[in-house]
């Protein structure tokens, strides 16, 4: 499959991903190495991974880090009460010793966590790692080992190797620096928010039923929108979200609405500083422009 | 500036060609091995290399790691493979070295003289005074960006380094180290909280079915350290620059910036093991040192830039400098109410407010004050040490 092939039927499944991206992700699929997102929160770089998966017609597994995140989050954790009710039964039987330890670290009682869970699939599964840089740099560590060799551990049970490798992608939004070796064994790509045609064909495949007119305006006010100085620049997930308003508002014309566009606003500023520094002059005058 | 390598006409193979491109990159300061050479000569077997648009796609994907990178990386491209910006550059380079030639060969005994004396007002790379015929006369000095390469090893002995270090693990462990020996039930933990597990094993016939843990509570305040490296502060910069190397050696989440002219990331370098290469790191991050001061203009840059990510309701902004601003009064203020409104506290040390009948008068400052959790004298390095029970009470 060529990059261009990958592009198409990512575009088929309704995600438009730029020459660069779609290349990125062509390599780490070609070169079985993981893939490495970053860019501005809601450009739709977890939405990579989800529409991969239906490209591939793949599970998707997703790890969602946040501070704190251990290896009984991550990897597995034994069922500690059911492995207690275990012995207690076995006791009641009579069996004792070696049997009960090989039934109680068993299959049964293993709670597999996502990275577990994705080097164990019959069919290389998509993993997606979101949001890496919230994770503690000592999980970051780990988690190489595990991208490097696909294999994992438990210390009661042996080693399980993969038994195929899963498509891995991580994404950060950049709360902290990752470590060079992560970045080394990744291929990265940076997501920019979409041009004005891209985002242009990302409406038109989200949300078909839209006029091209009112498309075209929707876009060129959200990227009017994105050159002020605001404090949370609205990702394409907003855009969206404003068509959305929009044509439930039933609003045929962004410029000739003040009150609907004022009231579907809430779904492009998310912050009460934000909100303050475009009044409805502004935005008058912005979807004018746009229009 | 974009150092180009020679294209190698006598490289024959596309491998060689591709370490050939890899060297250039390294040269440019991209973190590449040799493991990426292979990956990138396997990249090209899995697209068409004939077309260039695609194989810098490729090339980009798997040798850039970090955003700056990506960003760079077509210019770098076309400098190696279509030989582009070398003329340009060769030009720009004969423009530079005769511009360097005529200033540095007088100037850089009186730049130095200039540091020393501490007499900011004058553009350290114009010593026969060019600016002040443009006719704004002093001012003008203080927005010229110097861009020589001040070398910090002259800033920099070892006592003073010692002792201001030693100052700034205090202060830091005074206000971040306030880490309890006691641990507080937790859902996760490093310990079980035996108490609990037996109390609530009653329940369970004795069975200790459900674990409860402990674990220490977390810890307040994250540091995040400003320091003014302009020419009205230079005299201070060397003990500031070791002062802040004690805050980030301290703990591992202090973050620490400098700003002249703009706003520099120095945690990295300040953190650097090697002290030779932290040095030599410092310096080129700190070109520009001790020219203009613009406070305002690179707060802001940092609220909209680092701040979004890193400053939140637990940290502490600790801003080093003596606020005198070429940027309006005003656009200090709001920055700093913005700053303020992300929930942090910010301190502000002033080296001049340690000097005898000193007031706030400077514009600058003035706007500044309302605005601040704590304003102190940073003098000296006793005014440094007592800090301490001032910022372990905010």
């Amino acid at each position: 499959m060529s990059w261009t092939s990958l592009q198409h039927d990512l575009a088929a499944h309704g995600y438009i991903a730029s020459d660069d991206l779609a290349m990125a992700l062509h390599l780490a699929l070609a070169l079985e190495r993981p893939l490495l997102l970053e860019g501005a929160a809601g450009v739709g770089k977890t939405q990579v991974a989800k529409t991969l998966a239906e490209v591939k017609d793949a599970r998707l597994i997703r790890l969602q880090c946040y501070e704190g995140l251990d290896a009984t989050h991550a990897i597995y954790e034994w069922n500690y009460q059911r492995q207690l009710l275990a012995i207690r039964t076995a006791a009641e039987g009579g069996e004792t010793g070696e049997a009960v330890e090989a039934c109680i670290f068993s299959d049964r009682f293993l709670m597999r966590r996502p990275l577990l869970e994705a080097i164990s699939q019959d069919s290389a599964p998509v993993l997606l790692i979101d949001e890496i840089d919230r994770a503690d740099e000592e999980f970051e560590a780990y988690l190489l080992e595990i991208l490097s060799d696909f294999t994992i551990s438990i210390p009661e049970m042996g080693t399980v190797h993969a038994t195929a490798r899963p498509h891995v992608i991580l994404t950060s939004n950049g709360t902290r620096d990752l470590s060079d070796a992560l970045r080394r064994r990744c291929i990265y790509s940076y997501v920019e928010y979409p041009d004005r045609a891209a985002e242009l064909a990302i409406l038109a495949a989200r949300h078909p039923a839209l006029e091209p007119r009112l498309a075209a305006q929707i876009v060129g006010f959200v990227q009017a929108l994105r050159r002020e100085d605001l404090e949370k620049t609205p990702g394409v997930a907003e855009t969206l979200d404003f068509a959305a308003a929009l044509s439930g508002l039933g609003v045929n014309d962004l410029a000739d609405d003040p009150v609907a566009l004022q009231a579907a606003l809430v779904t492009l500023l998310k912050t009460q500083a934000d909100r303050a520094a475009i009044p409805t002059e502004l935005a008058q005058r912005l979807a004018g422009k746009a229009a | 500036m974009m150092q180009v390598t020679r294209f190698p006409a006598r490289a024959t193979g596309p491998a060689e060609r591709i370490a050939g491109f890899m060297a250039h990159l390294r040269m440019n300061g991209l973190a590449v091995g040799v493991g990426e050479t292979a990956a990138a000569l396997r990249a090209l077997g899995v697209i068409d290399p004939t077309d260039a648009a695609q194989a810098r796609s490729a090339l980009k994907a798997v040798c850039a790691s970090r955003a700056e990178d990506f960003a760079r990386f077509d210019a770098l491209f076309a400098a190696y493979w279509f030989n582009r910006d070398r003329q340009r550059e060769r030009q720009e380079r004969a423009q530079n070295e005769a511009r360097e030639a005529s200033r540095h060969a007088p100037g850089l005994s009186g730049e130095r003289a200039a540091l020393q004396s501490g007499t900011p007002e004058r553009p350290d790379d114009d010593p026969d005074g060019a600016a002040a015929h443009q006719g704004e006369g002093r001012l003008v000095a203080a927005r010229t960006r110097n861009i020589a390469g001040t070398d910090l090893r002259e800033f920099v002995t070892p006592e003073d380094v010692a002792a201001a270090e030693a100052a700034a693990e205090r202060l830091a462990r005074a206000i971040r180290d306030r880490r309890s020996r006691r641990r507080r039930a937790a859902k996760r933990g490093a310990q079980l909280d035996l108490r609990r597990v037996a109390r609530a094993s009653i329940a369970t016939g004795g069975e200790p079915l459900r674990l409860f843990r402990k674990a220490r509570p977390e810890r307040p305040a994250k540091l995040v350290a400003i320091l003014d490296t302009s020419g009205s502060m230079t005299v201070y910069a060397r003990v500031f620059l070791a002062f802040l190397k004690g805050l980030t050696a301290a703990d591992t989440t202090t973050d620490a910036y400098l700003f002249h002219t703009r706003l520099v990331r120095i945690t990295d370098a300040l953190r650097d093991r090697d002290a030779m290469r932290a040095i030599n790191r410092l310096s080129l991050l700190a070109q520009g040192f001790g020219g203009g001061t613009r406070i305002g203009s690179n707060l802001a840059a940092f609220n909209r830039g680092y701040a979004r990510r890193l400053v939140g309701g637990r940290s502490v902004v600790m801003i080093l400098s003596d606020g005198y601003d070429t940027d309006p009064p005003e656009v200090l203020g709001s920055e700093l109410a913005r700053l303020k409104r992300r929930g942090c506290r910010i301190v502000w040390l002033n080296p001049l407010k340690g000097w005898k009948d000193y007031a706030p008068v400077a514009r600058g400052m003035a706007a500044a004050l309302p605005h601040l959790d704590l304003f102190a004298a940073a003098n000296t390095l006793d005014s440094l040490a007592a800090l301490e029970p001032e910022l372990a009470r905010l």
